[in-house]
């Protein structure tokens, strides 16, 4: 069965996953508004960078943010400056990394939503006496409903599922930073498989069970 | 008064106007698709940004040099071509949506029933035919009390039953609504019933503007209408005949037999007569089916579409009429302004 510490990966995991799809939610957001409605030639830049975690392997993302976030790193002397101390093996690391490394996956189900929520309503919005903001929250967002649940859905996700940028990141410190894509790993290097087979069916269950939400609370084809 | 100038060069798109709209009535901006009507209502509705142009609304400036107003601090209603209803609220979350941020002593019952939505409320509008929809469109419009209602092509996405379904709204609309509104359209057909006023647009510029009656009538209209081509009247029932189902309508400077549609004696209508309907000749018509005939003045002689053809402009009394001849018949009957012939009516549409 599961040991406390496989507990403490799992209660870890999750924590670090809703962490980082709220952040990205936040984020995310007014960056796929921008990106669905910009005729800005940056459009096709930023949009390049946001797919990027997509192909990168994620130990190149995590080699980089380690650079960066490292005591000679210019974001390490910030937080340094800042008084926060250094990120990488810390959790707010792993939530930075986390970040970065799913923001495809929250950005791009938004902006295809908004994308095809189209001007036309936030023109009659407008025409109501709509002011802008309000035209977003109370038009916009609704009916970019379907691309908020999925947005959610695959961060979440998206993120419980990340090794490669733990590891670079994040290292192995139980309760900290060892999630269980991490505790799973470690299962196998010391050839406990039976704990191996809780975690990795657990999460298989998982994947299939996240998956099914999205499709059956979600069914393409009968948008307009 | 609606001032209106606008400038925009596009490759391929240019709009050219300086306009004055009448502050009451409906006006027509009608043009062939392409021709800059609806880049023209939406830039008056602050939708479209035209830079350099101005937009003066009964003496409050909409945008000059330095001020524009943006679209949600204007009061006007627009109804677009497509319903355009919020999906994610019902009809009657849609009709509140409006009210709520401009809020109005608009008769809200008064205009449910005036576009017979009253059964619809609690519908989301995917469960609404296309007919209703623009109809909860128009009422959603008018709840916020606008001072100027801009309608893009209202009905061109219905079919001809909807259409049917719709215009006697927009009539009623026509009649009681005191503010103005703009109308686009490219169906003649919905111009010569619900406009006063009408503003004729190709190639992004003005071609023609003025009083609906009499710009129809011009026979040197600079666009074209092809078939379509002829005048509208404002008529009035004078007379039924019972036993053969025919109404009396009369115009100052004469008068028309058309088929009675049970308006009363006294009612006001509007009647389409078309430049292909109308025929000329030189002496009183006799033995013929055609039943209305009557003794008009050559004022002017015009290209038509067809070399083969010229639209004449006749006048009956103080109205005008359009014949659309060929040129041969002009020849033989050695028409020119200032001659008086006959002219036959063959058809009359009632537009109500």
């Amino acid at each position: 069965m599961l040991s406390p510490s496989d507990l403490g990966a799992i209660w870890l995991t999750i924590k670090l996953a809703t962490v980082t799809t709220a952040i990205l939610l936040v984020l995310g957001t007014p960056l796929a508004w921008w990106l669905a409605r910009t005729r800005s030639g940056w459009k096709g830049p930023v949009g390049a960078v946001v797919a990027m975690p997509i192909v990168l392997p994620p130990t190149v993302l995590g080699f980089y943010l380690l650079l960066l976030m490292g005591p000679n790193g210019p974001v390490g002397q910030f937080t340094q400056w800042a008084g926060i101390g250094l990120l990488p093996f810390s959790f707010a690391g792993l939530v930075v990394a986390s970040v970065f490394y799913s923001l495809p996956f929250v950005v791009q189900p938004l902006q295809n939503a908004f994308e095809g929520v189209g001007d036309r309503p936030l023109e009659v919005a407008a025409t109501l006496g709509a002011k802008p903001l309000d035209a977003f929250f109370t038009v916009a967002v609704p009916l970019a409903k379907p691309g908020f649940l999925t947005a959610t859905i695959l961060g979440f996700a998206h993120t419980v599922g990340e090794f490669g940028v733990v590891l670079m990141i994040g290292g192995n410190i139980p309760d900290k930073t060892r999630v269980v894509s991490v505790q799973i790993y470690d299962h196998v290097e010391a050839l406990e498989y039976a704990q191996a087979h809780w975690l990795s069916g657990g999460m298989v269950v998982f994947s299939f069970l996240v998956l099914l939400a999205l499709y059956t609370l979600n069914p393409t084809g009968k948008k307009k | 008064m609606i001032e209106a100038r606008f400038k925009l060069d596009y490759p391929g798109f240019t709009l050219d106007v300086d306009l004055s709209l009448p502050s009451s009535g409906v006006t027509a901006l009608f043009g062939h698709s392409g021709s800059g009507k609806t880049t023209l209502l939406r830039a008056i509705a602050g939708l479209e940004r035209v830079p350099g142009g101005r937009l003066m609304f009964d003496g409050e400036v909409w945008q000059d040099e330095n001020v524009f107003l943006p679209t949600h601090q204007r009061p006007l209603g627009y109804v677009f071509q497509e319903a355009s209803l919020f999906a994610h609220l019902t009809v009657r979350g849609n009709l509140d949506y409006g009210t709520k941020r401009r809020p109005t002593n608009a008769d809200f019952s008064n205009i449910i029933d005036m576009l017979g939505i009253g059964a619809l409320l609690d519908r989301k509008p995917d469960r609404l035919s296309g007919g209703e929809r623009q109809r909860v469109a128009i009422a959603r419009a008018l709840l916020t009390q606008p001072r100027l209602l801009l309608m893009d092509e209202p009905l061109a996405a219905l079919d001809l039953a909807r259409k049917r379904e719709i215009l006697p709204y927009l009539e009623q609309l026509h009649e009681t609504l005191k503010i103005p509104v703009l109308y686009v359209s490219h169906a003649p057909d919905e111009v010569a019933r619900l406009a006063d006023h009408i503003v004729a647009l190709d190639a992004g510029r003005v071609v023609a503007a003025g009083p609906l009656a009499e710009t129809l009538a011009r026979a040197d209209l600079p666009i074209r209408l092809g078939e379509d081509a002829g005048v509208v009247l404002d008529a009035t029932v004078a007379e039924i005949d019972h036993t053969w189902h025919l109404a009396r309508v009369e115009f100052p400077g004469g008068s028309l037999w058309v088929r009675d549609e049970g308006h009363p004696v006294g009612k006001r209508l509007r009647v389409r007569v078309l430049a292909r309907d109308v025929s000329l000749a030189r002496a009183e018509p006799s033995g013929t089916s055609i039943l209305n005939h009557f003794r008009v003045t050559v004022r002017e002689l015009a290209d038509d579409a067809h070399p083969t053809l010229l639209l004449a402009r006749v006048e009956a009394g103080e109205r005008s009429l359009l014949a659309r001849l060929t040129r041969r018949s002009a020849a033989a009957l050695e028409l020119a302004p200032g001659v008086d012939v006959w002219a036959q009516v063959k058809a009359v549409a009632v537009l109500g």
